[in-house]
């Protein structure tokens, strides 16, 4: 089932591609695979219908029967129409210019991630030099309160408990709570509920009245299938939220409910939520989203992650490794930032036909590669790391040994080090002055041969997709 | 209510789609096989699973000239039940007995095993229940609120303890006790995260370890019945790692159709020990194949 979507697509139009010019059955045919895999994707039933019928009419204009390359131009369709779906701007938070303090409120379903959501807006806005007050106004899950306090500690921002009975006085007082603290923005956590849960729709209802949120944002976990349709019409029949965040994104899922939402409701995604840390809240990009549903790789956002890592200190290292040369040590930390970014598998998921190379490889256990490499380093010495050329075979035979590894491996590991010892070498002369820009981009070469590193060890390079 | 009852009761939006099929026209034909797939899927069974009950049925209709739609209706639900695996032991009435509840986040495996410890104390066995989740703000809070309720004590640690020892203790204390069923709540974790994983595994083998033949464990996955196809893909990688016996689907009493449970327990051969269909004690029931099936598909009950 593992990217089953990317997989089809890419079948469907490596026949397609083979052919010169299509005909209605051709695309007849391309339009199967993308609604069985837009199934698969937890796409809403009814909307897949819909959207395949556009994608169908689109593709059978003269333009793309006719043109040259009718596989591209229907890979380009497809695309587009689910981009637009998607919403096609970037929708950001909006918030009332003429009230203090502004109102959000989140609603959603038991364990879509409510109030983990909460303390991650909260942290955004605190980042965008907001004053944030956290209200407590889940009143029925055992503890949610706790949680909301824990996690506010953790972020540094304020959180309204009330009596912890009543949600919607608890709302309200919150309100005053935040005048009293100076803060300028109320974030409402409020309970998950079953939107068929009359008793407690009308709670939300009566939340929202006393309040009067400037947005309403619904949490939607990305895993969720087919019932998403029901669960967000009756969500926005009541409290018309204004918008979604979707949770758990940092999963494989691919998320296909975000086109049901949009299609469904017409509620734009403002948000993505992807992992457990405060700062995982991320503004949604339609077009990422659907590369994501396509398979098409999230080249963009990795680069983000990656930029995210990089801090200072190792824009330094980079300057200093042009200048003094590449040791053992700059390999194990490029190595190790491989691995803070997720692993190879998700940096090799991100780019353009990845996921399709992986799936074909049956996964691959990058864990372990990046392990032989860090272990058969820290099994140098100081100095044969600073000078790998000191390496001579009895030091080979005893870093084997010494690492549970054989001679070949510490050679394939000395030989790759070389490699990109003297490529580095020559970037030296081209990048004279070592500037800022210089060095990022260096570090981006750098991490290309940190993956590179590890197709030599034993693990496949991600194949392109065929026609990009 | 009896357990069909609340069944339909939660499943009832589940079956309007389904029932849609078999009132209309009647006839079956090419394009009513088609819609019924297409519901199957709808119901988040997947599409592997949908085409190979409607190809078996399509045969069965031939075979034995069924030729309108009501009349198929039963011979789906039997079909639907078959997919299921049977339950061997169930590990909350063989005492004695040690459950570990895994999971992704939100799942709802605090609650079950607060729901669970409830109906153990009202059956009068005498249970215990770890918390396992020292990871999750205020998890061990919720855990406690639950187990006052249930008058069922808690055995943990602080926030941020290794959860793997926690685990130890709490067979300690289970064995000085002499206690009968240990109820063990972790932290939910996606199933990507392969630290996180790591550490599971870690945990659910101390837990096997420590209790020998004292305790058998049993590892139960927690499942979402709104989950669609990432069910699958979930439920493969927690099986790999920590090897499940069971799974429990929560939130049935909502509209979705739990169908993902099916894909599961066909592929992975993973019995189904509880269902959620409602927020009460009560509401956590054994699972019966047939019933739920029938139930899904708007058989009358028996």
């Amino acid at each position: 089932m593992f990217n089953s979507l990317s997989e089809r697509l890419q079948d469907t139009f490596a026949k397609l591609g083979s052919k010169g010019r299509l005909t209605e059955d051709d695309i007849n045919s391309a339009m199967r695979e993308v609604r069985m895999a837009l199934l698969e994707a937890d796409v809403n039933y009814r909307v897949v219908k819909d959207f395949v019928a556009r994608c169908k009419e689109k593709c059978l204009t003269a333009e793309v029967l006719q043109s040259l390359s009718p596989a591209q131009n229907v890979v380009r369709v497809v695309l587009d129409e689910l981009t637009e779906l998607l919403g096609s701007t970037e929708s950001k938070l909006v918030l009332a210019q003429n009230r203090t303090p502004n109102v959000i409120m989140l609603v959603g379903l038991q364990g879509s991630g409510k109030t983990t959501a909460a303390a991650k807006l909260a942290y955004l806005l605190k980042g965008q030099k907001h004053a944030p007050l956290l209200a407590a106004c889940d009143t029925h899950r055992p503890a949610a309160a706790d949680q909301l306090q824990t996690l506010g500690g953790e972020i540094g921002v304020p959180v309204y408990r009330g009596d912890g009975k009543d949600a919607v006085k608890v709302a309200r007082e919150s309100i005053q709570a935040a005048v009293d603290r100076m803060c300028d923005i109320v974030i409402v956590d409020t309970a998950g509920r079953l939107q068929i849960d009359e008793e407690m729709m009308q709670e939300a209802v009566a939340i929202k009245e006393a309040v009067r949120p400037d947005q309403i944002l619904m949490v939607v976990d990305a895993m969720t299938g087919q019932d998403i349709v029901n669960v967000v019409t009756e969500f926005a029949n009541r409290t018309d939220f204004d918008g979604v965040i979707m949770s758990k994104l940092d999963g494989d899922a691919r998320g296909g409910g975000a086109l049901s939402v949009r299609a469904v409701t017409g509620k734009p995604i403002k948000f993505v939520s992807m992992g457990e840390k405060p700062d995982s809240l991320e503004v949604f990009h339609p077009d990422r989203m659907a590369k994501r549903i396509l398979g098409m790789g999230d080249v963009v956002s990795f680069i983000e992650q990656a930029q995210k890592v990089a801090d200072q200190e190792q824009m330094e290292a980079a300057e200093r490794m042009l200048n003094e040369g590449f040791t053992m040590d700059d390999l194990l930390a490029q190595m190790q930032q491989v691995r803070k970014m997720g692993g190879l598998t998700k940096i090799i998921g991100a780019l353009p036909g990845g996921e399709r190379a992986l799936a074909q490889q049956g996964g691959i256990n990058d864990e372990k590669a990046l392990k032989q490499v860090e272990s058969i380093i820290q099994s140098m010495t100081k100095e044969e790391r600073a000078r790998p050329k000191i390496i001579n075979g009895q030091r080979r035979r005893r870093i084997a040994q010494g690492s549970g590894h054989t001679v070949q491996e510490v050679n394939q590991l000395i030989k790759q080090y070389e490699e990109i010892a003297k490529m580095m070498k020559s970037m030296r002369g081209a990048m004279k002055g070592g500037n800022k820009k210089a060095s990022r981009q260096m570090q981006a070469m750098m991490r290309q041969y940190g993956g590179g590193m590890g197709g030599g060890m034993g693990m496949p390079q991600p194949r392109r997709g065929r026609r990009r | 209510m009896g357990f069909f009852d609340s069944l339909k009761r939660g499943l009832s939006r589940s079956r309007e789609a389904i029932n849609e099929i078999f009132y209309m026209g009647g006839e079956v034909d090419e394009d009513w096989w088609q819609d019924l797939e297409d519901t199957l899927v709808m119901g988040d069974m997947g599409g592997e699973v949908a085409l190979r009950v409607v190809d078996d049925l399509r045969e069965q209709a031939a075979r034995e000239n069924l030729t309108r739609a009501p009349q198929i209706r039963k011979a789906l639900a039997e079909r639907l039940a078959q997919e299921f695996t049977a339950p061997g032991r169930d590990p909350f009435t063989s005492l004695p007995s040690c459950v570990l509840f895994v999971g992704i986040n939100g799942a709802g495996k605090t609650t079950t095993v607060g729901k669970l410890a409830g109906r153990a104390k009202d059956d009068g066995i005498r249970c215990l229940i770890g918390g396992a989740d020292t990871f999750r703000a205020a998890a061990i809070e919720q855990l406690e609120v639950w187990g006052q309720r249930a008058d069922v004590d808690v055995v943990t640690r602080s926030r941020g303890a290794d959860p793997a020892s926690v685990c130890y203790d709490v067979i300690d204390e289970a064995e000085r006790r002499g206690s009968e069923l240990v109820l063990i709540d972790t932290a939910g974790r996606l199933h990507t995260s392969s630290d996180l994983m790591r550490e599971l595994a870690k945990v659910v083998n101390v837990t096997r370890k420590r209790c020998a033949d004292k305790y058998p464990v049993s590892v139960v996955l927690v499942i979402d019945a709104t989950t669609g196809q990432n069910g699958l893909n979930q439920a493969k990688e927690f099986n790999d790692a920590l090897d499940l016996d069971g799974l429990i689907v929560t939130k049935l009493d909502g509209t979705a159709k739990g169908g993902i449970a099916i894909a599961i327990s066909s592929q992975l051969g993973l019995p189904i020990y509880r269902i959620g269909v409602g927020e009460s004690i009560d509401d956590l029931q054994s699972f019966d194949a047939l019933d739920f099936c029938r139930a899904l598909v708007g058989e009358e009950g028996k």
